[in-house]
């Protein structure tokens, strides 16, 4: 049963985001628990400060990946109402979001392990990728 | 055959290009394809163990056979979230 097509429930873009817009998208007065996932681009790794990230996606692709892993989630856990999924691409600096996941389900049960497999599952398969900048290098991050 | 090679990431930014046409023998494999562009840009070889391969935009098997006017990504390991 594939989710409604809506490019406002799996999106990228170079806007900043909000989560109160993401979950705005999956809200509605028949559900009883909504869950949020936020990705914040981190200001160090490894030891290293990371100036800034740059995000590049495929697009067309990512976005259909994204609406997988939404069709995903509602094939496993059947009272997962409605999945959103938004991811930013371009420049990020530090602090700022990187990706915001809503859903929603009439109980609280399997909101959690559903987000988890949500987020999991983005890192797996939706072709994003992401390029750490520090003050003397750079390097394309990922592993499969 | 004329194809389509999408290039993504790392590999994009090494080749300086998003996209190469390239003309092909009908019945040409995707993996053969990808693993032709490994060994013209040996600078790729690092990807090679790791590029995964979508066809029309979603992930394909190296045995996919391609068609004309195909559009074939190299998809180095994603890092979403």
């Amino acid at each position: 049963m594939a989710e409604q097509k809506s490019a406002s429930l799996f999106e990228v873009t170079t806007g900043e985001l909000s989560v109160d817009d993401v979950v705005a998208r999956v809200a509605n007065p028949s559900i009883g628990a909504l869950a949020s996932f936020v990705g914040v681009a981190r200001d160090h790794t490894d030891g290293r400060q990371v100036r800034y990230l740059e995000y590049e996606h495929y697009p067309g692709m990512a976005e259909e990946m994204l609406q997988q892993v939404g069709d995903e989630i509602r094939a496993r856990w059947t009272t997962i109402e409605k999945v959103a999924i938004v991811h930013r691409v371009g420049r990020l600096e530090p602090g700022e979001i990187s990706t915001v996941i809503a859903l929603c389900a009439a109980h609280r049960e399997e909101v959690f392990d559903a987000l988890r497999y949500a987020i999991n599952r983005l890192k797996e398969i939706v072709p994003i990728w992401k390029k750490e900048i520090w003050a003397d290098g750079a390097e394309w991050k990922g592993e499969w | 055959m004329r194809v389509k090679i999408r290039l993504f990431g790392g590999p994009r930014e090494i080749l300086g290009k998003s996209e190469l046409d390239r003309d092909v023998e009908a019945g040409l494999t995707a993996g053969r394809l990808v693993a032709d562009l490994m060994e013209e840009y040996p600078v790729l070889e690092s990807y090679a163990p790791v590029i995964k391969i979508a066809v029309n935009q979603r992930y394909a098997d190296a045995e996919t056979e391609l068609r004309e006017g195909d559009e074939i990504a190299c998809i180095p390991p994603v890092a979403g979230g």
